[in-house]
C-alpha cells in the first residue's frame, strides 16, 4: 500500500533579492516518517521552514501539507502544522501553561480541550507538574521540552523542527531526540527535522542532505552512505557537502 | 473554519496582551504617570498663560486643564498603539511573532486581533487616568463617559494601526527611537490636543493646516465631543478613514510576498 504523503515539495525555488538560496528543491515525507533535513549552516534550512509556515512567500514551486497546496488552502494546510522554530519563541514572563493556553486559543481549542491537551503532551515530557512556573525559570532544555509540546497540542500531521538542539546540554539533546523518535513510533507524525548535527540520526530515520540549497542526496541512512562510498553518514555528510571523505 | 476559533482566538490574544500587560507594572504606571504630570503640571502652569474661548462641545468657559483632558486621552492611546508596535518589533525579533502569524486563520484578523488586545488595554488605562481625573475635579456629564467607549475604541483602532503600520516596516528594535521623534511628538504637538485650532491660526497658517489634517487632532475631536455626549462627524469620518487606510497597508506590509518580506524572496 502506498504511504500518505505529509508533506510534498515539489520543485521549490527561492531567492533573497538576486541570490538564489532553494534550487528545485523536491522531496516529500510519509506519515509517521521521521526526515532528517542535513545540511551545513546557510544550506537553506531555515529558509525552507519560513516557506513552510507561509512566513515567506515563494513564487516557483510547490507546498502540500497533507494534501493541502500551502498557497491555495493556506488555512487548512497550517491547521495540519506544528512547529519548533530555531529560537526560543515562548513570551518568557508568562509560565508555561499560560504559553500553551494561547498557542490554544489560536489554534481554536476551547479551555476544556486546551487544558487536556497540556496535561497530555506535559506528561509526556515530564514537564506537567511545572506548568504554572515561569518559562524565565526554566533551563533551555525544559524551554525546548514546553515547545515540543505546544507544537503537538492540537494534534498536527506534520512536526516541524529547526535546529531545536542547538545551545542544548547533552542529556537534554538525548531527551529530545529520543522523544521525537517515540512521537514517530507511536503514530502517524511526520516530523521535518532540520540538524547539522549526525548523532541526531536514527537508523530508520529518511535523510534528505542539502547543500547550497540543492537536494545533493535522499533516501534511508544507509542509501546516503551508499552513495557516498563512504563507512558511515558523518563521512557520507562531510564528502557530499565538503566534497571531503 | 468555524466561528468559535475566531472568538478563542481572539480572547487568546486579548488575554494574552492584558496578562503582559499586568505582568508589565512599570508600563502600567508610566502610561498612567505621563499624562498625569501633564494634567497636574502642565495644564496648571499654562491655565494663566492660555485663555480659551467658548468653543464647541462646551458650553462655557473652561479651565485649560479641562481642555487638555481629552488630548490626554488621544496622548495615553498613541502611546499605547506605539507600544504595542514596540512589542511587535520586539516579538518579530524574538520570534514569538512567528508563532501568531502561522496559525491557521487570515492574517489580517490576527493583525486585528492584536490590534483589539492593544485597545482594550489603551481603554482600561484611559478609565483610570480619567477616574483620577474626576477627583481632579475635571468633571463630564455621565453618559460622556458612556459615549467615550466607542470613540475610545475608533481612535484606539486608528492609532492602534498606525503603530501596527510602522511595526511592519521597522526592521529593528534600535530602529524604533526614530518613532519618538518623527511619528510621536510631531503628531501630538500639532494637533489639537494641547491648543484649539483658532490658536494655532493665530500664530501660523501652516502650522493651522498640519494640525488640521493631522488624524491624531480629529480623534482627539472625536473624544472631546464624546466626553460631552455629543457626536462629531466630521471627526468621525475621518479618523474612521485612517483607521481603515494605515490598517490595509500594514496589511500590505505583513504580507509575505509584500512589504515586511519584501525584497527577501522571490
Amino acid at each position: 500500500m502506498a504511504q500518505k504523503l505529509a508533506l510534498q515539495i515539489t520543485d521549490l525555488n527561492f531567492s533573497y533579492g538576486n541570490k538564489q538560496v532553494l534550487h528545485d528543491l523536491t522531496f516529500t515525507v510519509a506519515a509517521g516518517q521521521c526526515c532528517i533535513f542535513l545540511g551545513p549552516n546557510g544550506a537553506g534550512k531555515s529558509t525552507l521552514f519560513s516557506l513552510i509556515t507561509r512566513l515567506y512567500a515563494h513564487k516557483q514551486g510547490d507546498i502540500h501539507l497533507a494534501g493541502f497546496n500551502i498557497h491555495k488552502q493556506p488555512l487548512k494546510a497550517l491547521a495540519q502544522l506544528g512547529v519548533v522554530f530555531q529560537q526560543t519563541t515562548l513570551d518568557l514572563d508568562l509560565s508555561v501553561q499560560q504559553n500553551l493556553r494561547y498557542h490554544a486559543a489560536l489554534q481554536g481549542m476551547s479551555r476544556k480541550k486546551a487544558n487536556l491537551g497540556i496535561q497530555e503532551q506535559l506528561e509526556r515530557l515530564g514537564m506537567y507538574e511545572r506548568r504554572k512556573e515561569v518559562v524565565r525559570q526554566l533551563n533551555g532544555g525544559h524551554r525546548r521540552r514546553v515547545e515540543i509540546a505546544r507544537a503537538l497540542m492540537h494534534k498536527p500531521g506534520v512536526l516541524l523542527l529547526d535546529e531545536p538542539t542547538v545551545g542544548l546540554d547533552a542529556p537534554s539533546r538525548h531527551a529530545i531526540v529520543k522523544h521525537v523518535h517515540q512521537l514517530v513510533q507511536d503514530g502517524d507524525l511526520a516530523v521535518l527535522w532540520a540538524t547539522h548535527l549526525m548523532d541526531e540520526i536514527y537508523a530508520s530515520d529518511k535523510v534528505v542532505l542539502i547543500h547550497q540549497g540543492a537536494v545533493k542526496a535522499e533516501g534511508a541512512v544507509t542509501d546516503i552512505i551508499q552513495q557516498a562510498q563512504t563507512d558511515n553518514i558523518n563521512d557520507a555528510f562531510f564528502k557530499l557537502t565538503l566534497g571531503k571523505g | 473554519m468555524r466561528i468559535y476559533h475566531y472568538w478563542f482566538a481572539l480572547w487568546g490574544i486579548v488575554f494574552r496582551e492584558l496578562l503582559r500587560f499586568v505582568k508589565q507594572k512599570e508600563r502600567f504606571l508610566s502610561a498612567l504617570v505621563r499624562p498625569l504630570i501633564w494634567l497636574f503640571v502642565f495644564a496648571a502652569g499654562f491655565r494663566a498663560a492660555l485663555g480659551i474661548a467658548i468653543i464647541p462641545p462646551y458650553e462655557t468657559y473652561i479651565l485649560y486643564e479641562v481642555y487638555i483632558t481629552p488630548g490626554l486621552i488621544g496622548m495615553i492611546q498613541l502611546f499605547n498603539g506605539m507600544q504595542s508596535s514596540l512589542s511587535m518589533v520586539y516579538d518579530r525579533e524574538m520570534g514569538s511573532m512567528r508563532i501568531l502569524l502561522v496559525s491557521p486563520l487570515p492574517r489580517w484578523y490576527l493583525l486585528m486581533s492584536k490590534l483589539l488586545a492593544g485597545v482594550f488595554v489603551s481603554i482600561l488605562q484611559v478609565y483610570v487616568f480619567l477616574a483620577i481625573a474626576w477627583f481632579y475635579e475635571i468633571q463630564a456629564p455621565l453618559e460622556g463617559y458612556l459615549w467615550l467607549l466607542p470613540a475610545l475604541m475608533l481612535s484606539g483602532l486608528m492609532l492602534g494601526a498606525l503603530g501596527l503600520l510602522l511595526s511592519s516596516f521597522i526592521k529593528q528594535l534600535e530602529n524604533f527611537a526614530g518613532v519618538m521623534n518623527f511619528v510621536i511628538f510631531p503628531m501630538f504637538f500639532m494637533s489639537t490636543a494641547l491648543y484649539p485650532l483658532w490658536k494655532l491660526q493665530e500664530s501660523s497658517a501652516w502650522l493651522y493646516k498640519l494640525a488640521e489634517y493631522n488624524p491624531f487632532s480629529q480623534a482627539v475631536e472625536f473624544l472631546r465631543f464624546a466626553m460631552y455626549a455629543q457626536y462629531n462627524q466630521q471627526a468621525f469620518i475621518y479618523t474612521a478613514v485612517a483607521f481603515a487606510l494605515f490598517f490595509i497597508l500594514a496589511m500590505i506590509g505583513y504580507n509575505p510576498s509584500k512589504g515586511m518580506m519584501k525584497g527577501k524572496g522571490r
